[in-house]
Parts: structure tokens; C-alpha cells; sequence
């Protein structure tokens, strides 16, 4: 499959923007920093709920609880391909039991990674709420999902691959989009 | 009995010659390279082809009676022409045992009847192969089978005693022992050669030493009380250097090989596939080194198949449940020339040699592995090298499969088999 | 990954630290409060042991349930005298009734391999124990207490060094430890009275020694076989007070291992033959946590195998998308 190079969509400034509003707004939404528990869904997810926590912590001055879910043995499409390996589940001291979790990934399109995460939380516990936080939301839900909170609305065509990038794991924060044939 | 005129055959792989086959022998040979004139026979096209005398297997199982379901009579000894043998020994292991006049002489005449080729039933040594009396050996040789090889194949004759008393014993009408060198309380449950493979894959191994104690044990009872001794499917490098003292030292001792021993190692039992499992086990390639040179420098005498025909639920299974043993009447040619002609050990006259005419001498029978001139009995094999074929179930006329080569091409095909001049095989096919 | 696990041959270092990482996930589930994943929903599992093992069979059992496999359970009682009959029938019995994963004990070395590849199943074959030949998960599940233990739980075993002491020749045990560990990396030391090497046994990536006092000081794990009292009639051993003497694992032996040295067996054990109380109720046992990892190590195997798409299906979409 060759893809073209791709067109910058968010620099690192537009993404650090992003992520503080997200942070206000959740902070703003739940009254407070009281019961939150981030979760972040592998791979992306993990460093971009790492960075929330950070700077929900800075806005209220308390430590926000930071946990991973591996959503991989809940997917619906595991037949289609060879058995996957598998990321770590850590949840974090104090559970998730009667607390306001938010879920951060980092693009939410056909909404299947959300359904899998919400059964994969259905048993570790049960939450009082659970809320979703993207970086980018590119549309072509196939489920009755929505985000929460969304670092940027992008409209895409199921011809466009969109490619987040953060400094933990690539080396640099860019989000872009580009063309990929026989998608 | 028609004649046959067979045009243009290489006669031991050597002159190219014409052929005339009349009433039952051979009546004449042209020149090399010149022409017969005969009137009133079938042609044969020997273009391409290698005339060999008849051969002759010191060591088959045709099952019956007993065992119908894997072999009889008749479809073992189909199997046999088609090979290219004139005369086959039956091995006593049937159910009943054939240590009596009458099982041997009922096989005997089963040959007879079917009239693929000689059938020459070799006697038990003892009462059931039970290893405790010796049978009947006097009344199985001056029967009309006219016994004189006697062995308890399948078992081992490992009582000392009984082994003594039996080689003394046969010397009276010119039998000879057949042993089947296989220690009892070595070998208790062995599955495959011990070495390096069977360490791995778990299954319990047979000894090379099982084989080599009891064949110098042998050589010596026989060299003691002057007998002759034969030693089947020889598996070892260590039995031929025993092989190899004992005949130095003058001891009458005659010994045969499998073409499998000769071809596969116990490396193929890495599949568990349980049409490699035989009796005695594959071994390593160093033995199948010393078994090939041994087969050259005639150390060993002769090729022996132990045809052993299994039905398919007992291969069809776990190792450790399956039956030992291979088919072998009908491929053994082509492996023959692929372990010992393709590679220079052996030359085509050798190969007559080690095929017909020692075996022959072994058991004693006449008119087989005679020499290929006028006035002999007309059983000869018409072979051709050139070809190689992949062994097909559909070609194979044993009514039981178990062969590790189904699938694998191997050189070469009897083209034509005559039995005392009658073809039972011709165009490489059954002429009936 | 692959369609079987017949011997822990098939596993290169890279399968073998997969499915380790990947029981550790699977070892949470364990301690979460529903002890249960969807991965396996709707598939067949079948445990099929021709030799009694309740331990290993229960073992398996759980892995697949906890998978939300639907497990049935066949206990074929093939003994030496029935034919192959009963494997062969028994495997199209299950191949009618839809099984994707058989897990095979029989008592037959190379049982597992006719399974797999006589054609007479679909489905993966899982090697539970096979004669005297090999027992991969029991393998893994060492592997994976030994990491535990000495490496936190991550990467490889380069650099252990593991003493296996007892019945080489009859274990199947020790042959897929020896295979599995060296891919590991770790360094194996095998330690019995000659007549229990087989022939070959030199040719094994792994040291041999008839003196377990001279390998304990220099060992960070020390594993105890089963020896079986049958195997002094075969003159195995003179008498069972011999063999305790000079390779038994007692608290004097104990003492001489390094302090963080680890004590396993893979059961059941004869208390005071190859292995006393104190060695193996001690500080330094692991024994009853390997029990515990089995069933995470199986449910890691379960899933690699059985828990993406079939291997037929894999090779045929390679083909079309090629």
C-alpha cells in the first residue's frame, strides 16, 4: 500500500493547545479533579492520558491517577487476523469502583477500540461514569460512540490514514493525514 | 510355453545380444551385437534393457496362512514378479506357525497354484517360534516342500542351548539356521534405533549391541560344531566387522541386507510416522556407510527384502502401536540401483550376483541363479535403469501399502519376468 | 503463530518470551474480580488424556474456561494392547463434532505428532505430555517462574543457570526443559546416575554431571524430577534409599545453593525420595506458584493459538492479497 507524504494537520504547538483546553474541560465538567481516574488505551493513549494527568494536576493541585487498558482480548475482530500480542493492563491503587473514568485514545473513527474498552472496564470494575477523551475524532462511526472531549474534529475520507506522533514514543508531536491507495 | 525372442538386451549390463527362450530354458544366444533368426516366437523389444537372472529373495512374509488380510500367497508372490524375482522364501511366522510338514507343504503348493514364481517355504526352528523345542526339522525337509532354511524370523533363537543343538541338528539332511539377531532382554519394548534420534523423540531404543552379541555368539557355536550359519537383515557396522572376522577366520557363515537398511536412516523417525518402524531398526548413516561397502565387497552376500506386509490399521496409528516392517518385493530393484549401481558400489553382474545367484546358493535351490547361456533354465528379469518412476498405490500389487515410498521417485522398472520361460510379467505388467 | 505446540522446539526466542509476556497479562485475570475473558467465546476445546492426570487436565481446563472456551472433557482409556483404532476414531469423532483445539495426553511418544499430521483434524494439537517424549507448557510454566523470580518478570533467562535433577531418561520434562531453556538462554545442567542418561544425551544443548553436590553452588535454579520406584526393578538404582542419598534434594543440599536460589518440581513429588519436606515446603520452594502459573501459562498458549484467525485462513488471505 503506498501512501504519499503526509499533510501536517496539527504542529506541537496546536497539539499542546489542544491538550490543555481538554484538560480545563474535564476539570470544568466533573466540578473538580475529585474521583478522576484516567485510563489510556495503548499505544498512543497511554502517553497522551499520561500528559492530561500532568496538566489536570497543575489546574487543581492534586495527583490524578493514571492507569492502562488493553483492550486487545475484547476486540471483535480477533479472528480476522493472526492472534495479536498483547500491551499491559495496569489500573492504578483505589480501583476504578464508583469513580468518574475517563478514557483517552488518541483518533477515534469507526468507535470499535471504545466498545472493546468498555467491556474490558466491565471487568475490572464499576465506575460511577465513564467518560472519552480523543486527540482527533475523524468520523465513520460504525457504533453509537461519541467523545467527551475532542483535540480536534478532522473530516477524513475512508482513503486517508491519519498518523498521530508524540515526542515519548516518535521523537516529535505532529498529527497528519495522507492519502493511502487500496486502503 | 511359448518361445520368446528377445532382441537387443544388454546381458548383465554388458554385450548387447538377441535372446531365444524355447520350452522352458534358454535354447540360444547371438554374438554380441549380432542377430538370432528364429521363426514362431513372441518378440520382445530388449532396446534399453539389462537381462538379469531371476532373482531370488531368501526373505519374504506372504502371511498365509493367518493373515490374509495383509498378504497371500498369491498377491505376495504378483508382488514378487513384478519385482523381478523367479523365487521367493516364505518365512515360517504364519499363523499357524509353519514348523510341520503339512503348514510348509500347504505353502508349497499355494506357490504352485498361483504360479507367479517359485515359492520355497523356509521351517520354523522351533514348536510355535516359541523358543523352547525345536520343530519337527527332519520332517519338514523330506517333505514335498523340501525344506533346508529354517529360522524363526519375527523372534530371535536366543537360548544358547536350543542355537547349538539346531546347528548340529541340520547338518544331517544339509539344513542351514537362519538367525534373527536380536537380543530379547536388550530389546524389552524398543521402538527404534538407540542413538541420538531415539534420545529425543522419546521412544525406546534397540541396541546395535542387541544384534552384534548374538551374531558373535553365533559365528562361534557355529565354528565350533561345523556348521553353517545364515544371518538375516544384517543392520549394523559393528555386526559386519564380526561378519567380516568371522569369514576370515573360515567360519561357513552367510549373511543378507534390506534395500531399506541400505537407503534410510533412523533420521526418518523424527516424523513418528510409523511406516519407517521396522524390525530391525533404521540406523544411523555410518551403518548404512558399512552395510553398502559390506554388499560390495561381498562381505555381505546377498539381498533379502523381508517383504513384511501390514494392513492399514496397523500403521495407521501411534508409533508405539504400530506393527514393524515394510513391503519390499517390488521396489527393491530400484533401490538396490540406487544405493549400490548408481553410485559405482556395484556393477550389474554383481548385482545378478548379490540377487540371484548367491541367494540361490544359500537355500539350496536349483535352477535358479544359474548362469545366462544355452541349456539353462529360462528365468530371467528384463530391467530397465533408465527410467524413474514415482511410486504410485495403483502399481502396487501387494494387498497391503505399508511402503515409506509411496510418493518418491525412484529409477528404474522390471520390465519383463520369466518363470522357466513362461513371462509372468511383461510391458512391465502382470500377463495376467 | 503456529497451528500446534507439539515440542518446545517449535518455539523460537521470540514465540517463547510471547507467550511468557503474554501470560503475564493473562495472570491479572486471575486476580481481577471476574476472572473472565471473551477471547475464546465459542470456541471447542478438547482435553483429551488417554493417561490419568487430573492435575494437568484441571489445569487446562480452567485456561480454556477462563477464556470462555467451551471445554469437553474425553478420557480415553487406550491402553497399550488396543490399537490405534482408538487415536484415530477418537480424533474424526472430535473432528465431527467441531473441535478447534485438542489437548492430548497419551501415554505413546509422538502421539501429539500423529494427531497433527495424519490429517485427521482440523484443529491445533496441543502436546499435554507424550510418553517419555515432551511437555511444552509444563516448560513454559517453568520458564515463566524461574523469570519471575530471577529476571522481574521480563525478557529472556540468559545467564541463569538451572540444575535438573532425577529420571533424564523416562522425563519428558527435562527433554522440553533442556530445549526450551537453551532458547532462552539459560544454561542447563543435567544431574542423574548414569543409567538414566540416554544414549545421545551428549549431543543436548546442556552439561551432564553424576554429582549433584558439585553443581549446587554454582545454580540459581535447582529442579527435582519425579523418579519413579518402578525403575529399581529395571536396575535402575539399587534401592531407593541410594538414590535419595546421593541425589535426593534435602535441606543439607539446600544449603548449599546461593541465597536466591529457587526450588521446583513439577509434581507430584515423592516426598522423601527425590525431594524432602523441608526442600520442598521450604522458603526457596516455588512449587505451588508453578501450579498456579500453569494455568496463565496455558491460557497465554490457548490464546496464541486459538485466538486469532485460523492458520488456513491466515495462508489463504496472504495468497489473495498478495
Amino acid at each position: 500500500m503506498a501512501s504519499t507524504q503526509g499533510r501536517m494537520v496539527l504542529d506541537e504547538g496546536d497539539l499542546s493547545r489542544a491538550l490543555t483546553r481538554i484538560a480545563h474541560e474535564i476539570v470544568e465538567r466533573n466540578k473538580g479533579a475529585k474521583e478522576l481516574v484516567l485510563l489510556g488505551i495503548p499505544t498512543r493513549g497511554v502517553q497522551l492520558a499520561n500528559r492530561l494527568a500532568g496538566l489536570i494536576s497543575a489546574i487543581e493541585g492534586i495527583s490524578v491517577p493514571v492507569g492502562t487498558l488493553d483492550i486487545t482480548l475484547h476486540r471483535d475482530d480477533l479472528r480476522l487476523r493472526p492472534a495479536r500480542a498483547l500491551t499491559p493492563t495496569l489500573m492504578p491503587l483505589g480501583g476504578i469502583d464508583g469513580r468518574t473514568v475517563i478514557l483517552v485514545d488518541d483518533v477515534l473513527f469507526s468507535g470499535r477500540t471504545i466498545r472493546a474498552a468498555l467491556d474490558a472496564i466491565g471487568e475490572v470494575g464499576r465506575p460511577a461514569t465513564v467518560q472519552l477523551a480523543v486527540l482527533i475524532d475523524r468520523g465513520h462511526r460504525e457504533l453509537p460512540i461519541r467523545a467527551d472531549y475532542v483535540g480536534k474534529n478532522l473530516p477524513t475520507s475512508m482513503q486517508e490514514a491519519v498518523k498521530v506522533s508524540l515526542a515519548e514514543i516518535d521523537g516529535i508531536d505532529l498529527v497528519t493525514i495522507s492519502e493511502v491507495q487500496n486502503a | 510355453m511359448s518361445g520368446y525372442l528377445i532382441r537387443g538386451v544388454q546381458l548383465l549390463g554388458n554385450d548387447q545380444v538377441d535372446l531365444h527362450l524355447d520350452n522352458g530354458v534358454i535354447a540360444e544366444i547371438s554374438e554380441p551385437d549380432k542377430r538370432l533368426k528364429v521363426t514362431g516366437a513372441k518378440t520382445v523389444d530388449g532396446g534399453g534393457l539389462i537381462a538379469l537372472p531371476g532373482l531370488v529373495d531368501l526373505h519374504t512374509h506372504l502371511r498365509e496362512p493367518g493373515r490374509e488380510d495383509a498378504e497371500t500367497v498369491e498377491s505376495g508372490t504378483r508382488a514378487a514378479a513384478l519385482g523381478g524375482f523367479t523365487a521367493v522364501h516364505a518365512m515360517a511366522n504364519t499363523d499357524p506357525v509353519a514348523d510341520t510338514a503339512g503348514v510348509v507343504e500347504q505353502v508349497w503348493r499355494l506357490g504352485k497354484e498361483a504360479g507367479f514364481c517359485d515359492v520355497f517355504p523356509i521351517g520354523a526352528v522351533t514348536v510355535g517360534l516359541g523358543g523352547e523345542r525345536l520343530a519337527e526339522l527332519g520332517a519338514m525337509a523330506d517333505s514335498a516342500a523340501r525344506v533346508r532354511i529354517f529360522s524363526d524370523d519375527g523372534k530371535c533363537v536366543s537360548d544358547p542351548i536350543l542355537m547349538r543343538r539346531a546347528l548340529e541338528y541340520v547338518k544331517s539332511f544339509g539344513g542351514l539356521i537362519a538367525q534373527h539377531a536380536q537380543e530379547p532382554r536388550l530389546t524389552e519394548g524398543a521402538q527404534m534405533n538407540e542413538g541420538e534420534v531415539s534420545a529425543v523423540l522419546g521412544l525406546r531404543g534397540w541396541p546395535a549391541v542387541a544384534e552384534e552379541a548374538i551374531i558373535a555368539r553365533d559365528v562361534l557355536l557355529a565354528e565350533h560344531v561345523g556348521s553353517r550359519l545364515h544371518i538375516c537383515h544384517v543392520s549394523t557396522a559393528g555386526s559386519v566387522e564380526i561378519l567380516r572376522w568371522a569369514k576370515s577366520r573360515g567360519i561357513d557363515v552367510s549373511a543378507e541386507v534390506t534395500p531399506h537398511h541400505l537407503l534410510l536412516t533412523d533420521e526418518m523417525a523424527r516424523s513418528y510416522n510409523p511406516l519407517y518402524k521396522v524390525n530391525p531398526p533404521l540406523r544411523t548413516a555410518n551403518d548404512v556407510q558399512a552395510l553398502r561397502t559390506a554388499l560390495a565387497d561381498g562381505v555381505i552376500d546377498a539381498v533379502a527384502t523381508d517383504h513384511a506386509p501390514h494392513p492399514i490399521e496397523d500403521k495407521d496409528c501411534e508409533w508405539q502401536a504400530a506393527a514393524f516392517g515394510m513391503l519390499g518385493l517390488q521396489n527393491a530393484l530400484s533401490v538396490i540401483q540406487q544405493t549400490m549401481v548408481d553410485t559405482g558400489l556395484l556393477s550389474w553382474t554383481q548385482v545378478g550376483v548379490r540377487m540371484s545367484t548367491a541367494p540361490a546358493k544359500i537355500g539350496q535351490i536349483s535352477g535358479h541363479g544359474r548362469p545366462l547361456s544355452p541349456g539353462e533354465p529360462a528365468n530371467l528379469t528384463l530391467y530397465d535403469p533408465s527410467v524413474k518412476k514415482v511410486v504410485a498405490q495403483s502399481d502396487m500389487a501387494s494387498k497391503s501399502s505399508n511402503t515409506p515410498y509411496l510418493g518418491m521417485t525412484l529409477p528404474g522398472q522390471v520390465q519383463a519376468t520369466f518363470l522357466r520361460g513362461y513371462a509372468t510379467v511383461l510391458n512391465g505388467s502382470l500377463t495376467r | 503463530m503456529h497451528r500446534h505446540l507439539l515440542s518446545a522446539a517449535d518455539l523460537s526466542l521470540e514465540d517463547a518470551i510471547l507467550v511468557l509476556d503474554t501470560a503475564e497479562e493473562m495472570s491479572r485475570v486471575s486476580e481481577a474480580p471476574v476472572r473472565k475473558l471473551p477471547t475464546l467465546r465459542g470456541r471447542t476445546v478438547v482435553n483429551l488424556f488417554f493417561e490419568d492426570s487430573t492435575r494437568t487436565r484441571i489445569s487446562f481446563e480452567a485456561a480454556a474456561k477462563r477464556l470462555s472456551a467451551d471445554v469437553i472433557n474425553f478420557s480415553a482409556k487406550g491402553s497399550s494392547v488396543s490399537k490405534g483404532e482408538s487415536l484415530k476414531d477418537t480424533a474424526l469423532t472430535l473432528e465431527a463434532m467441531g473441535a478447534d483445539a485438542v489437548v492430548i495426553r497419551h501415554s505413546a511418544s509422538g502421539a501429539p505428532h500423529r494427531l497433527a499430521h495424519a490429517g485427521w483434524l482440523q484443529g491445533s494439537v496441543l502436546n499435554a505430555g507424550d510418553g517419555t517424549h515432551e511437555h511444552p507448557t509444563q516448560a513454559l510454566l517453568d520458564a515463566f517462574t524461574m523469570r519471575r523470580h530471577l529476571r522481574g518478570g521480563k525478557g529472556d533467562l540468559s545467564g541463569v543457570r538451572v540444575a535438573i535433577v532425577g529420571d533424564v531418561l523416562h522425563s519428558r520434562v527435562a527433554r522440553s526443559n533442556v530445549l526450551l531453556l537453551s532458547t532462552l538462554g539459560a544454561s542447563v545442567t543435567l544431574v542423574a546416575p548414569p543409567t538414566l542418561f540416554p544414549v545421545g544425551v551428549d549431543k543436548w544443548p546442556c552439561s551432564i554431571s553424576y554429582d549433584l553436590d558439585s553443581v549446587l553452588a554454582k545454580t540459581d535454579v535447582v529442579m527435582a524430577l519425579r523418579v519413579q520406584l518402578e525403575r529399581m526393578s529395571a536396575a535402575f538404582f539399587p534401592s531407593a534409599r541410594e538414590y535419595s542419598r546421593r541425589f535426593g534434594l534435602d535441606s543439607e543440599r539446600l544449603a548449599k545453593l546461593p541465597e536466591k536460589a529457587i526450588v521446583m518440581h513439577p509434581g507430584p513429588m515423592n516426598r522423601g525420595l527425590e525431594i524432602s519436606a523441608g526442600a520442598a515446603d521450604g522458603l526457596r520452594s516455588v512449587i505451588v506458584e508453578q501450579v498456579a502459573n500453569g494455568v496463565s501459562v496455558r491460557m497465554a498458549v490457548l490464546y496464541l493459538l486459538l485466538g486469532g484467525a485460523p492458520q488456513a485462513d491466515i495462508e489463504y488471505r496472504t495468497l489473495v492479497e498478495a
